[in-house]
């Protein structure tokens, strides 16, 4: 496909490439990014291109990788009035999403500990195939956390008030309603609150590295001090709940669109005019399930809490374990952004693709207002991850969104091949790095080998702009599903 | 006798898989193989449980989806996971399915765990006759 550069780290696939575009296609890599990527990325972003009521272009983020329906790393923009809404641009796993927590410890309090508070972590936050949580609900009460969200959670005792002005939409997102969910939906997720699930999921201990610090001023107004300080990062969505809204939708779409008179290049694209009944009804019901997620890692957030309090003996106030922030990267919202000088409202697809809003954007706390909004880059348990901020560019040039991971470059089954998860394991345990998980497979597909390389994804994201570097973060203890 | 086949070229986050089968029958019954040994190593599932499906759809590759989306509801929703799997498959409009799961609750002790799948997609979904036999495609969201 004619790929060309308009800028750096900038490409344009143009819509004469495939009948049917009605934008171009934009893809924000370096040359060696780039030519990572697969056919799928170039297939799909160019499909996300034809959909109906597409503003600006199709968008492609640096860790870009073959999905279904969007690409991963995929960013599409509909008119709210003429556009459409699709589960595939979501993600069946509707708001998976990353936290990141401070702590005032620092890593020699935390080493002689560590493999105490993998196992203590592992035990209490359940993970893997088959996982049911603590927090057993009854139906009414599943119910109000699909419309309360990680405000729920705090009102029952499972975390703290400032949580909330640290989470995207104050960990609740407007418009749920769960008469749009299936009985289904309810079956498969109500018992499985505050758990982590599997594949790339997980919860992590990480250390600020030497050097690890790129924006002191900016570092310090998210909790971090210097380097040698133990961070808490979380990876993951709305588990069974979500995957079921998404399943359900997506099979109703599959059926209805001729009706609207849409056709799909991918049949996983299927969708509904976002202000028709059902484009209405699947937003009702996935902003429940986006709720969900919140009060998922709102009740892990708790868990950590309680073992670092009992392992270190301490209130976990005193030992500074607060959010720095919770982002969505799985997500259709209801956003205004300037097109072509015009102030227009848009459902803003982001699938695998974190929110990235600028200093004085709309749903900033006031923490965050001149800064910037952070943004959490999760990568392998091997290589590490990253905090930045979301910056003006970002609202111009990707409607305030960026890179959401590595990006994957090699299939599952090519990384079992070529590693063992228990040898992993033990090598990254000799690396200073404790891993427990419910899977040894699941260990071997998560690799870094299977991955980009995170710190050129972060590079080219700050060279754009559409982000900026704050803090490198280290794993020294991975819990993975 | 169906087999499938894991494709590492598509979709590689996920899990894209072929299957073949002698017959509509064998097909989906592999298929439901595909799906067990996809979340669990099969030989660590004691076969205590037996659960009837009955699903009804438009298109073969609709009931295709519908069917291994109730593999992993009932995965979610029960914790059971069925290695085992005797399937009727009636092509007619619409096409009907019946099985007889055979499988267990998924001990966390004795139960080897692989993936946790979220969901079927609709991304290169196919069921095609072959000249001998049945040939699907379907792509798992992991």
């Amino acid at each position: 496909m004619n790929t060309l550069p308009v800028g750096d780290c900038v490409w344009e696939i143009p819509p004469s490439e495939k009948p049917g575009m009605l934008v171009p296609a934009r893809i924000y890599a370096s040359e060696a990014l780039l030519s990572r990527m697969d056919a799928g990325v170039f297939e799909q972003v160019t499909n996300v291109a034809c959909l109906p009521g597409i503003v600006r272009a199709a968008l492609c983020m640096p860790d870009g990788h073959w999905g279904y329906g969007f690409p991963i790393g995929g960013v599409a923009a509909f008119r709210a009035d003429d556009g459409v809404i699709s589960p595939g641009g979501i993600g069946f796993d509707i708001n998976c999403g990353m936290r990141l927590l401070r702590t005032s410890l620092t890593e020699p309090e935390v080493r002689p500990k560590l493999r105490e508070l993998v196992d203590s972590l592992f035990a209490a936050v359940p993970s893997g195939v088959g996982a049911t949580g603590l927090v057993h609900l009854s139906d009414a009460e599943f119910r109000e956390v699909m419309c309360q969200g990680a405000r729920w959670c705090v009102k029952h005792g499972y975390g703290w008030a400032d949580d909330l002005d640290a989470t995207e939409g104050g960990g609740c997102l407007p418009g749920a309603d769960p008469e749009r969910v299936s009985q289904r939906a309810v079956a498969r997720g109500r018992d499985q609150l505050g758990t982590l699930g599997s594949g790339n999921h997980y919860l992590e201990i990480q250390v600020v590295p030497p050097g690890g610090i790129h924006d002191a001023r900016v570092a310090r107004a998210c909790g971090i001090e210097a380097p040698g300080q133990i961070m808490i990062m979380l990876h993951c969505g709305s588990r069974g709940f979500g995957h079921q809204i998404g399943t359900d939708y997506l099979r109703k779409f599959d059926q209805s669109m001729s009706a609207y008179g849409i056709r799909v290049r991918d049949r996983e694209l299927a969708c509904a005019p976002f202000r028709s009944e059902e484009g209405q009804a699947y937003f009702a019901a996935m902003n429940a399930a986006a709720n969900t997620a919140f009060a998922n890692r709102q009740v892990i957030t708790h868990r950590v809490r309680e073992v670092m309090g009992q392992i270190f003996g301490r209130d976990p106030r005193e030992l500074g374990l607060s959010v720095v922030y919770d982002v969505c990267h799985n997500t259709a919202k209801l956003e205004r952004h300037v097109i072509a000088g015009e102030s227009i409202e848009l459902v803003v697809h982001r699938k695998g693709a974190t929110r990235s809003f600028g200093p004085g954007a709309a749903d900033l706390p006031a923490a965050y207002a001149s800064i910037g909004q952070p943004v959490i880059i999760g990568g392998s348990m091997e290589t590490g991850s990253a905090l930045l901020v979301g910056t003006a560019h970002a609202m111009e040039e990707t409607f305030g969104s960026t890179a959401h991971g590595a990006g994957r470059a090699m299939s599952r089954a090519q990384a079992k091949r070529l590693v063992r998860g228990d040898a992993l394991m033990r090598a990254l345990e000799e690396r200073g790095i404790l891993v427990r998980a419910a899977s040894r497979s699941g260990v071997a597909e998560e690799a870094a080998l299977a991955y980009k390389d995170l710190d050129e994804v972060v590079d080219v994201v700050d060279r754009l702009d559409i982000a900026r570097k704050v803090a490198s973060l280290r794993p020294i203890g991975n819990i993975k599903g | 006798m169906g087999r499938h086949t894991v494709l590492e070229a598509i979709a590689v986050a996920d899990c894209a898989i072929e299957i073949e089968g002698d017959d509509l029958d064998d097909l989906f019954a592999t298929a439901a193989g595909a799906v067990a040994e996809l979340m669990v190593n099969p030989i660590t599932v004691p076969l205590a449980v037996e659960r009837r499906v009955t699903l009804a759809a438009p298109a073969l590759d609709l009931l295709l989806f519908d069917w291994l989306s109730e593999l992993i509801y009932l995965k979610d929703s029960e914790q059971l996971v069925f290695p085992q799997a005797r399937v009727r498959v009636r092509p007619d409009s619409p096409c009907r399915l019946q099985a007889c799961l055979s499988g267990g609750v998924i001990d966390r002790e004795r139960t080897e765990l692989r993936a946790d799948p979220k969901a079927v997609t609709l991304h290169q979904l196919t069921v095609e006759p072959l000249a001998r036999g049945w040939r699907a495609r379907v792509v798992i969201d992991i």
